[in-house]
């Protein structure tokens, strides 16, 4: 992640409140990538991730969280909502590109790039 | 006393700064000569213990950290009661009430933090209290005195203490929680649902998910809190534990940096060289603490630096949390944020009402939260604390110090070769090793089925059959057989799905969270194959009583369509029997045009499926059909699907009976219900079968004597004909009988598993007897048709009204710019 946080030109979007994105569930932002997946698991914690399974593209946001995983709705690939990458018998397969995500009071922003 | 001595003054008398000053004292005695101002009018006391104070547990005198003679005995000068209104920094001063000023060579603030009052209408109305200090207690207890009611918003630690405390003082004590769960910051779900009925047993009663919205009163006296959803909870008196905010109205004023609160350096030191901040009031590199472990930490700096000794630094504190209500051991530490390399290790005993979670990252604990059993927190904490690698200990780390310590430097094999014959292995049937070993011995058992039956080791919840297979293999050497028979639900559970639904019935389980605790689960919150099951398992254990869990569906019932390969969706609206009529096939043709659907397929169901429909138009699509008359046709639910028909008597010149008006008849009776599997219908008029009743899960033969009812077809993967389970003379007993099979088959079925699957596991014989049975077959139907009275809602009508719209909409605009 600090990879990216070095970027000079990221700049913080505010997309919502981190109470918007249901437990264990997502919400989807659109995005000139294509979606992207806010997920927010059991215990609160928030990740974002492209919005699209490193297998056949399936849409993560409408998986079933469990953990800090989610699992693909459309071929049950378990993705690790901290790196994006397939977990179990998948590992090392491909990977859902992670998105900068930060909560400040809680409110939810995304790094974008441009402007 | 000596005029060279340095003049240190002390804003606060809490915790925080009598606990500067007593380890100042301590490393240089006579360094200082010190002035105190307190807000309150009385010394110091242990605020933490306030809880107990507020339930009845302690008195004031018994949290007194330093008595009058404390302040004497150190040439203390305690103004108390005396609040400072101003520092002047070039005068270096304080300014106090009554036109005091003291001069100062060094200051520290010490001012805590004030506690966050709600800006709710009526948040001035007499009985609106927070709870802080003893005169807030005071006037909870004196309330308690009265009787009645109590609402305690926020259930955060503070909150839930103030409650229980209010309660065990006889009131009828309410916590209302902006979150759903309680102290989420601390707890994980699984946690917070035992801490809700823990306080629900000690008369605490919890709304969660709740937004108060106005303090309703009479005469200036609170009344009862009114929520956003309009429930009214009647009280006396109102406690607001919402949160603290650092005090730094003083720094504030003499202009000192303050962010959330006093900002100081690692050696506690402000903006000001000669003023220092310690405790709730300060903030330290981005954190501001609301615990008082930190404090202490801070203060060993402060001490240090205020004596000389430069090199001492703060370095921030990692956190951890006990709740103070008696009987309830509840314990938190470190973050459970899973990610790469983390690992949850889960230990459940149902019968202590035992949860502890410890989560490993790369090999360390990186947090623990345990409930109901808290004894190793501290040992937790501090492998924490030391980042020690506990890879090693890694089998037996859940079970806590005392046992991973004994079996240190033991493989597992070993240790129990180690263990005496008279040790206990399995604790709830109370059997111990040299049972089990002596059963497999003079008996000749080599598997662990054999061993459950004889000794019953391992047969109740199972968390120690890991334990009695080793006895196996070191008893019997080669000779030993890995397990065979059901299999567990599924990886977070060692239980049968039969297993699991009898405890669901028995122990009358009504939640997930109460089931994964009763029967002991291994990870926190299940995964995404058992909480389904679990759900659906609810569902019919209890209808119209549980509350579905939606985020434990698949994405299909989650939204009521079918999710494509592309993320778009197909919508099946029901057409009864497979009938139609033009009215419906125009607004059909309507929707598709008028959301560009791209495709519009006849199914094998006989029913049109438009494919190809985007997610955020999906109510909007359900609208216009719910218009026509058109409700869901369930096609993507473990449930009721179609019930396929032929043309019948009505027009058919083989028919015998009305197949159409029978399938209709089933359809507008059945609909809606959710079954293990997916359930497919199908009626033929005559045994020429048109409605190839014989491939579905439950088929009609219409003859002329009457109806031939068929059941365990199936054309998917595999293809089976049906076998015939009864003949019966009427349409009426035929939909009795129907009824009453898909309900022996809702309530025996383990999720997933298709009628044919559940019928060759249970025998078509044992199908037949039940059904054969008059009053077990009507009492099924009776079960079947009271569930029915809850699921024959139309979820896209629910959804078009606006029911979890958040499901159908982005969570913001489109964003104009990429990600990073």
């Amino acid at each position: 992640m600090n990879a990216l946080v070095k970027e000079p030109t990221v700049t913080w979007t505010d997309v919502g409140a981190v109470t918007d994105v249901p437990r264990r569930g997502a919400r989807r932002v659109p995005s000139p990538r294509g979606d992207i997946a806010v997920f927010r698991t059991g215990d609160g914690q928030v990740f974002a991730l492209i919005d699209a399974c490193p297998h056949k593209g399936g849409p993560l946001s409408q998986g079933i969280v469990h953990g800090s995983t989610v699992t693909c709705p459309l071929h049950g690939r378990v993705i690790d909502l901290a790196t994006g990458e397939a977990t179990g018998v998948d590992r090392g397969t491909g990977c859902a590109p992670v998105v900068p995500l930060e909560v400040r009071d809680g409110r939810l922003f995304l790094g974008l790039v441009g402007g | 006393m000596t005029a060279s001595r340095e003049r240190l003054v002390v804003i606060g008398n809490g915790m925080a700064g009598c606990r500067a000053v007593e380890d100042i004292l301590k490393r240089s005695p006579d360094r200082y000569e010190i002035t105190i101002f307190g807000a309150e009018p009385r010394v110091n006391y242990n605020r933490i213990m306030l809880s107990p104070v507020l339930a009845g547990e302690k008195s004031f005198d018994d949290i007194v950290i330093n008595d009058a003679a404390w302040y004497a005995d150190n040439a203390i000068t305690l103004h108390a009661g005396r609040a400072v209104t101003a520092i002047d920094r070039a005068r270096k001063v304080v300014e106090a009430e009554g036109d005091l000023t003291v001069a100062y060579d060094k200051l520290i603030l010490a001012t805590g933090s004030d506690p966050v009052r709600l800006p709710l209408p009526g948040a001035d109305l007499k009985g609106v209290v927070t709870f802080r200090d003893l005169d807030d207690v005071d006037q909870m207890v004196a309330a308690a005195d009265a009787g009645g009611a109590a609402v305690v918003i926020g259930g955060g630690l503070l909150g839930l203490e103030a409650a229980y405390g209010l309660a065990r003082r006889g009131m009828k004590a309410t916590v209302v929680h902006l979150m759903d769960v309680l102290m989420e910051r601390q707890l994980d779900s699984a946690a917070g649902f035992l801490l809700t009925e823990a306080l629900a047993e000690r008369g605490v009663e919890t709304v969660l998910s709740a937004q108060s919205e106005a303090i309703l009163g009479e005469d200036g006296k609170v009344t009862g809190l009114k929520l956003q959803d309009g429930r009214v909870l009647p009280c006396s008196i109102l406690v607001m534990a919402v949160g603290i905010r650092p005090s730094t109205a003083l720094a504030r004023a003499c202009n000192l940096p303050v962010g959330r609160g006093v900002m100081v350096d690692d050696q506690m030191r402000t903006g000001d060289a000669d003023i220092y901040a310690v405790g709730e009031c300060a903030e330290h590199r981005g954190i501001a603490y609301g615990l008082v472990a930190p404090i202490w930490d801070m203060c060993k700096t402060l001490a240090a630096s205020l004596t000389g000794d430069e090199a001492a630094t703060y370095e921030g504190s990692l956190l951890s949390t006990r709740l103070k209500v008696s009987g309830v051991d509840v314990f938190s530490a470190g973050a459970f944020a899973g990610g790469e390399g983390c690992e949850d290790i889960v230990f459940r005993d149902a019968g202590r009402g035992v949860y502890k979670r410890v989560v490993l990252q790369d090999g360390k604990v990186a947090g623990a939260v345990l409930f109901g059993d808290a004894a190793d927190g501290g040992w937790y904490f501090d492998l924490m604390r030391q980042g020690a690698d506990v890879r090693g200990i890694r089998e037996t780390l859940i079970f806590g110090q005392a046992i991973t310590e004994g079996l240190s430097g033991l493989d597992p094999s070993a240790a129990v070769a180690a263990m005496s014959d008279d040790q206990e292995v399995c604790g709830c049937n109370g059997v111990c090793k040299g049972q089990i070993t002596g059963a497999i011995a003079a008996q000749g058992l080599t598997t662990l089925d054999a061993v459950r039956g004889v000794t019953k080791a391992s047969a109740s919840c199972g968390s120690c059959t890991p334990l009695v297979e080793k006895l196996l293999k070191l008893t019997l050497g080669d000779g030993f057989q890995a397990q065979t028979g059901p299999a567990p639900m599924c990886k977070c559970t060692h239980h049968t799905h039969d297993l699991v639904r009898q405890a669901i019935l028995a122990q009358d389980l009504k939640s997930i969270p109460a089931v994964m605790q009763a029967m002991e689960w291994t990870t926190p919150e299940g995964c995404a194959s058992c909480r389904p099951a679990l759900n659906y398992y609810l569902v019919c254990a209890w209808p119209g009583e549980y509350q579905d869990d939606k985020q434990s569906r698949f994405i299909n019932e989650r939204v009521h369509a079918n999710i494509q390969k592309d993320g778009t969706y197909s919508v099946v609206p029901r057409m009864w029997g497979g009938m139609t009529t033009p009215d419906e096939l125009r607004a059909i043709a309507d929707v598709a045009d008028k959301f560009s659907i791209p495709a519009v397929k006849v199914t094998g169901g006989q029913r049109i499926d438009l494919l190809g429909v985007k997610k955020d138009d999906l109510p909007a699509v359900w609208a216009d059909l719910n218009a026509a008359g058109m409700v869901s046709g369930h096609a993507y639910a473990k449930g009721l699907r179609t019930v396929k028909t032929c043309v019948g008597s009505d027009w058919c010149r083989f028919g015998t009976q009305d197949s159409t008006g029978l399938g209709m008849r089933l359809e507008k009776f059945m609909w809606g219900s959710w079954t293990p599997a997916k359930v497919k219908l199908g009626v033929s008029g005559c045994p020429r079968n048109c409605a190839e009743a014989t491939c579905k899960d439950v088929g009609v033969i219409c003859v002329d004597s009457g109806f031939e009812i068929h059941i365990g077809g199936a054309a998917g993967l595999h293809i089976r004909g049906t076998e015939v389970l009864t003949r019966v003379a009427s349409e009426d007993e035929a939909v009795w009988t129907i009824c009453a099979l898909v309900q022996l088959y809702r309530e025996q079925g383990w999720y997933l598993e298709r009628i044919y699957k559940w019928m060759d596991r249970v025998g078509l014989d044992a199908i037949k007897a039940v059904m054969a049975d008059e009053t077990e077959r009507r009492a099924l139907y009776d079960r079947f048709s009271y569930s029915q009275r809850f699921a024959r809602i139309d979820p896209w009508a629910e959804r078009v009204a606006g029911r979890h719209a958040e499901e159908f909409n982005p969570l913001s605009r489109r964003l104009e710019f990429a990600p990073a």
